[in-house]
């Protein structure tokens, strides 16, 4: 709150220099569209606190949009509160409500189109359709805003913070609840998303959709639907996100679909159904992630190649890695798996009997799900061992043959 | 007392008593005879409801034992096969029974009788056939109760117990009691017997004093009796 | 009266050589685990496959060898004025609570020392004990009950072991290939049904839903949902351990009534 004021006081005092219109109840100046109407290009609003009502209200000209403390727009519940239509605009600091809601419209609490180098932050947006809604801007930054709602349904809810066709956008320190994708990006390049936090969304808690050379890194995605979702999209680095407890049926931590050349560094998966769900990806390497405890950690589904896992934990998942075909032309050399029983005699740190992280349970879970139930019994065991020796249903060159005995720090 | 009314006990197909009928109304000593698999042992166990017979009545004191178990406060038994838990001692073992029967007893004089002192701290898998079949024979005597049951109470008894075994039977006869006893020592049975139950094919085949036996057979000696009862 | 017996039958039982085998191998084995592995969590997963196969065979080679090795004494017993089931109720509540005791002390001193109880590990090594030491009365009674309906040792001894290996394999192994078999019909419901029959099955489940929850909320069938997703299905596995623990104690006793001895 403290850095918030000072922050404020900075931007006021860097304002001082252009003209700044006051807009309170018992000012002159008593609607945000009065003050938006009689503003300069580069003049800055403050408006005080209470409650305003503001609904469709075009912003057409530079300026800079700033609320203190228990300031409120209301957008009485149709349409947008904020349309944002030039480059260059500014909104802080202010708290959004009753944003519309519409099954044929995607009204927003604050949208922008063709609006570049804006900045939209400390807002907190209460239960919108769509949170901030971006078409075609670039070079913007989307900061420390809280964005939530209550929504239990997809079809009848927006996303929090929605990029369409933007570049070079900065994302960041954001936090999302309640909505139906947390982030969404789609046709999105050049653009970083950084240290946001998705949780509780019904669908995902971060969506790339045909986006490129994107990156996102130490965002925590928890309890989403699905923790993210990446598709049809090139060159997008993932670093040190924090995917957890994204539950339920055919949930997972990451969905990769149809992407290529991207990195996947330093992430930890945790009590996911599944930890990575990969789909016709391809050249992806996966370095130094943590994979503990989810139901598997990485499933593989047809026409994946070149991926490469190395130095990665997997730890204590109830399958390591899941293939639905005896096909593999990716590489699994040089991981920790807790399930790895063999022995260093050479105290390399190096297991001298290579891993087999596909079981043959795992093949018959993906056949008939009900036999779930069966995991880690001892017959369960019997059959994966004896697949283990003789691989028969499961791809027999699917081995990491330099099973790390430690687990990388 | 005792009383027996139609008992009828098979084992599969092998019937072992075939409707059984006896009553003991004094006290005295009473020997079950007969050759192996008469169903003696049988007979003692259906008398303490261990064996459950397919038809007939056991009355102990005038009251049916069928499914009860407090009439076994009056009787004391004697198991042919002495084995008790390895890894107590005797003093807890008859610690346990008292325990169990909760009545006065008088175990430390027949400790001494028998000369188990040493053994007392002793575990009970460690004894030998012999001074086990003691702690048994303690375990019996230690209460007083009307009725005694023994199923070869002298195995593995060296002479001087077997002695004392005798006199133990026949304090207990003095005092009343019904004392009912198997056994192969023949000597014995001369020596205590007021009353011979012999068992064969399932029936009493005979039911008398020595006198009687040696009357009805005219044999002399019980050893010669008896093999002429089999004959 | 029962308390008595189980007294002197449990105070039998702890001081022989078998309990202190016994304990001395979950004590190895819970050092051993902590020793290999650094982290608990292994461990616990570990330890989970091991107490689920061995507790019931333990409880079972122990009751059907108790009961065989006891029969003389059993008479002794039977022969004083106490109730049957007082006998039979003591002698297995005195086998099965040593055994317990000693998979509760063996694993749970290593763990202890290892810090467990500071853990966010407890309640899943809890749950560990909880049903070793369910199954261990389960199978014990289990045992003594095949015992009872055998007066012969080696017949006696062979069913149980026998009754082990089918509860702890060649159920899973009917059940699996059954439900590849049927895969087209809808299952979810038969899969709850018959991992009830099985105490092991049930036992494991319990552990699972700590250990692999989120593995096992994949699954689509919303019976499967709601019995995983809730606290419901702790309960349910809970209530039908115990009525795995009465049902082959009411067995026994009964059993026992009628036997000649």
């Amino acid at each position: 709150m403290r850095l918030t004021t000072t922050f404020l006081l900075l931007l006021i005092a860097h304002l001082g220099t252009t003209g700044v219109l006051k807009v309170c109840p018992s000012c002159t100046i008593q609607t945000i569209a009065a003050a938006v109407r009689t503003a300069e290009p580069m003049d800055s609003i403050l408006v005080q606190k209470g409650v305003y009502t503001c609904s469709d209200l075009e912003v057409k000209k530079p300026v800079s949009l700033i609320g203190e403390e228990g300031a409120i727009l209301d957008g009485l519940g149709s349409g947008y509160v904020l349309k944002i239509l030039s480059d260059s605009v500014t909104v802080t600091g202010l708290k959004i409500i009753n944003s519309g809601r519409s099954y044929t419209k995607d009204f927003a609490a604050i949208y922008a189109f063709r609006a570049n180098h804006f900045t939209l932050s400390n807002l907190e947006i209460v239960n919108p359709f769509f949170g901030i809604l971006l078409e075609k801007s670039k070079n913007g930054i989307v900061r420390s805003n809280k964005i939530y709602g209550a929504s239990k349904r997809e079809d009848d809810s927006g996303n929090g913070i929605h990029l369409w066709h933007c570049s070079n956008t900065i994302v960041e320190n954001n936090e999302v609840y309640g909505l139906r994708d947390g982030i969404y990006l789609e046709f999105v390049d050049d653009s970083m998303v950084k240290n946001n936090y998705a949780h509780d969304n019904i669908r995902y808690g971060l969506h790339f959709m045909f986006s490129n050379r994107d990156e996102y890194l130490e965002n925590t995605f928890r309890n989403n639907g699905a923790g993210v979702a990446v598709m049809f999209s090139k060159f997008i680095v993932m670093k040190e996100n924090k995917f957890t407890h994204n539950w339920g049926t055919a949930s997972y931590g990451l969905l990769l679909k149809e992407i290529y050349d991207a990195e996947v560094v330093d992430n930890s998966f945790t009590e996911n159904t599944i930890g990575i769900f990969i789909d016709g990806s391809t050249r992806i390497n996966y370095l130094g992630n943590l994979f503990k405890q989810n139901g598997w950690a990485v499933k593989v589904s047809g026409g994946c190649y070149t991926n490469k896992f190395f130095k990665n934990n997997f730890i204590g998942n109830s399958f390591d890695v899941s293939y639905n075909s005896k096909m593999n032309d990716n590489s699994f050399n040089g991981n920790y798996w807790s399930d790895y029983t063999g022995y260093d005699l050479d105290k390399n740190g190096v297991g001298d009997v290579p891993y087999r992280p596909v079981k043959l349970f795992s093949y018959i879970v993906n056949n008939t799900p009900e036999t779930i139930i069966l995991l880690r019994s001892l017959f369960v065991d019997i059959i994966n061992f004896s697949e283990k020796v003789s691989p028969v249903f499961t791809p027999d060159d699917l081995i990491d043959n330099q099973p790390s005995i430690f687990v990388f720090q | 007392m005792i009383q027996l009314q139609h008992i009828t006990k098979r084992f599969g197909q092998l019937t072992v008593l075939d409707d059984i009928s006896f009553e003991i109304e004094n006290g005295g000593t009473f020997a079950v005879l007969g050759p192996n698999g008469s169903g003696k042992t049988t007979i003692l166990k259906i008398i303490l409801g261990m064996v459950l017979p397919q038809r007939g009545e056991v009355l102990v004191q005038d009251n049916k034992v069928r499914q009860t178990w407090d009439y076994r406060k009056q009787i004391s038994y004697l198991p042919q096969i002495a084995r008790f838990p390895d890894n107590l001692t005797v003093r807890e073992l008859i610690k346990m029974i008292k325990d169990l029967r909760n009545m006065p007893s008088r175990e430390d004089e027949l400790v001494e009788m028998l000369g188990l002192q040493k053994f007392m701290d002793k575990k009970l898998g460690n004894l030998s056939g012999g001074t086990r079949q003691k702690v048994n024979i303690v375990l019996t005597f230690m209460f007083d109760v009307p009725i005694l049951i023994l199923d070869e109470p002298t195995a593995g008894l060296d002479p001087v117990s077997l002695i004392r075994l005798k006199d133990l039977i026949e304090k207990e006869k003095a005092a009343g009691k019904i004392i009912l006893i198997t056994t192969h020592i023949l000597s014995l049975v001369e020596s205590l017997a007021d009353e011979i139950i012999f068992l064969l094919e399932g029936h009493i085949h005979f039911r008398g004093s020595l006198g009687a036996l040696s009357q009805k057979t005219g044999e002399k000696d019980l050893e010669h009796s008896i093999a002429a009862l089999l004959e | 009266m029962i308390l008595k017996v189980l007294k002197y039958s449990f105070s039998d039982l702890i001081r022989s050589r078998w309990s202190y085998v016994y304990l001395a191998f979950y004590l190895v084995l819970g050092f051993v685990l902590l020793f290999l592995n650094d982290n608990l969590s292994k461990a616990v997963i570990t330890l989970m496959n091991i107490v689920v196969v061995l507790t019931p065979m333990i409880g079972t080679i122990f009751g059907i060898m108790y009961f065989y090795n006891s029969r003389e004494f059993t008479e002794l017993l039977l022969a004083q004025p106490i109730r049957r089931r007082t006998i039979f109720l003591g002698q297995y509540l005195g086998v099965a609570l040593s055994l317990s005791l000693s998979l509760v002390l063996g694993l749970g001193i290593p763990f202890t020392i290892y810090g467990i109880t500071q853990s966010s590990q407890i309640w899943d090594f809890a749950t560990l004990l909880i049903s070793g030491t369910f199954l261990t009365f389960i199978f014990t009674g289990l045992s003594i009950y095949i015992g009872l309906l055998n007066t012969n040792k080696i017949k006696g001894f062979g069913y149980a072991i026998l009754m082990w290996l089918f509860f702890a394999v060649i159920y899973d192994g009917i059940f699996l290939i059954s439900l590849v078999i049927f895969d087209d019909y809808p299952l979810d419901k038969f899969t709850l049904f018959a991992s009830f029959l099985n105490p092991i099955d049930l036992s494991r489940i319990m552990i699972l839903l700590k250990l692999d929850i989120s593995a096992l909320l994949g699954y689509t069938g919303a019976l499967f949902q709601k019995f995983f997703g809730t606290s419901q299905g702790l309960i349910v596995a809970f209530a039908m351990l115990l009525v795995w623990t009465i049902g082959p104690t009411i067995l026994m006793i009964r059993k026992s009534s009628r036997k000649d001895f």
